[in-house]
């Protein structure tokens, strides 16, 4: 649960900065342009301004979760050293109001998408909110090592949310931009947790590589990077993608299997060169193909998603038209 | 929370700078509401068979 680590007599008083690190900036940056992917591929006409709210209700959305995380995380993120720093756990601002933002936040985002765009687009943000709060946060992370599998959920519906805004429906394609990210999602965590595991063993959170060890992660990584690059060529062939997005999804994804095959063939996340020089400099290598997996899914999901957004603002034919 | 009357010059920085957030905060969904309001209206407005 959560608690400020700090003694309040000693605790210097919250700045309005502090408060905002709460809505996890850089999550919800990649939210919005996930989203905004989701909106304009819909193609429907839209007015501006509503577009925008929509894309603002599902960043404040994304922000409230995260203020939500923080709060009923503080105690394992200030047992980490990637996350002691952040507002709860370093005292800056109480757990209470991180709480207290998180709700209220949640609650103006989804009514203003519920009375500005739809209640299906709200619905969706609601549930988003919810599932990342209490499935992933409350539930999963510290109970099992497909937390973020299954709560990856929520990150992966940003697209669906916007889609929903934008048309009052949710097709196929829509889902399939939803898929893409549920299934990028484990390769991007676990080759991050690769050389993270320590902390996370430390803070008792059971992410795969401290609960089923190194090279099954890795092995597992293999399996979702095969499943994850077909579904990015997916879209050129559902009328979603056109010439560029194929050409753009399938180098990028012969760059994400060949990264992901270099990981399997590491010993990333393994301990056991620790003591001598030769074994220190192999963690060091395999620690370094876990972080080129790490960079490169970034990466390669942002280029896919914005050859998406820039071929549907350009007016660009589908590939599926250009075929006929 | 500090007490007003006795808190360190840093502390009446902070707080002012929370304030105008929130203040700022409240005007903007204000006219967030409004603006909304009246692109929906429009709309329907337009939209409506006379």
């Amino acid at each position: 649960m959560a608690m400020a680590t700090a003694h309040p007599e000693t605790r210097a008083a919250a700045r309005w900065q502090d408060y905002f690190q709460l809505l996890k900036p850089r999550v919800m940056s990649l939210v919005v342009f996930t989203a905004l992917t989701g909106l304009v591929c819909a193609n429907q006409p839209i007015n501006p301004i509503l577009a925008g709210v929509a894309i603002l209700c599902i960043a404040v959305g994304a922000g409230a979760s995260g203020a939500l995380n923080m709060w009923y995380d503080a105690d394992i993120d200030a047992k980490m050293r990637r996350t002691r720093g952040r507002p709860v756990p370093s005292g800056k601002v109480q757990g209470a109001d991180a709480l207290a933002l998180g709700v209220v936040l949640s609650l103006f985002s989804v009514m203003l998408m519920g009375m500005a765009l739809n209640w299906l687009a709200a619905g969706l943000l609601a549930f988003t909110i919810a599932f990342y709060a209490l499935v992933y946060t409350v539930w999963l992370k510290r109970s099992t090592a497909q937390n973020i599998v299954i709560g990856g959920l929520a990150g992966a519906l940003p697209p669906v949310i916007g889609w929903a805004a934008a048309s009052g429906s949710t097709p196929l394609n829509a889902w399939l931009l939803c898929a893409i990210i549920f299934f990028w999602t484990p390769p991007h965590f676990w080759a991050l947790s690769l050389y993270t595991s320590e902390d996370y063993a430390k803070a008792g959170v059971p992410m795969m590589p401290v609960v089923a060890g190194a090279a099954s992660t890795r092995r597992q990584i293999l399996i979702y990077s095969l499943l994850v690059v077909p579904l990015c060529l997916a879209p050129a062939f559902t009328g979603l993608g056109g010439a560029a997005y194929l050409g753009v999804a399938a180098a990028g994804g012969l760059v994400f299997l060949l990264l992901a095959w270099r990981l399997f063939r590491s010993r990333a996340g393994e301990r056991t060169g620790e003591r001598n020089t030769d074994g220190l400099y192999d963690v060091r290598a395999g620690a370094k193909d876990a972080r080129n997996l790490f960079a490169f899914s970034i990466l390669y999901l942002a280029l896919i998603f914005a050859t998406l957004l820039a071929e549907h603002l350009m007016g660009a034919q589908p590939l599926e038209v250009l075929a006929r | 929370m500090s007490d007003p009357r006795n808190e360190s010059k840093a502390d009446f920085k902070a707080r002012r700078g929370r304030n105008i957030a929130l203040a700022l905060g409240l005007v903007l969904f204000v006219i967030l509401v409004f603006v909304v309001t009246i692109v929906r209206l429009g709309s329907n407005v337009a939209n409506h068979s006379f």
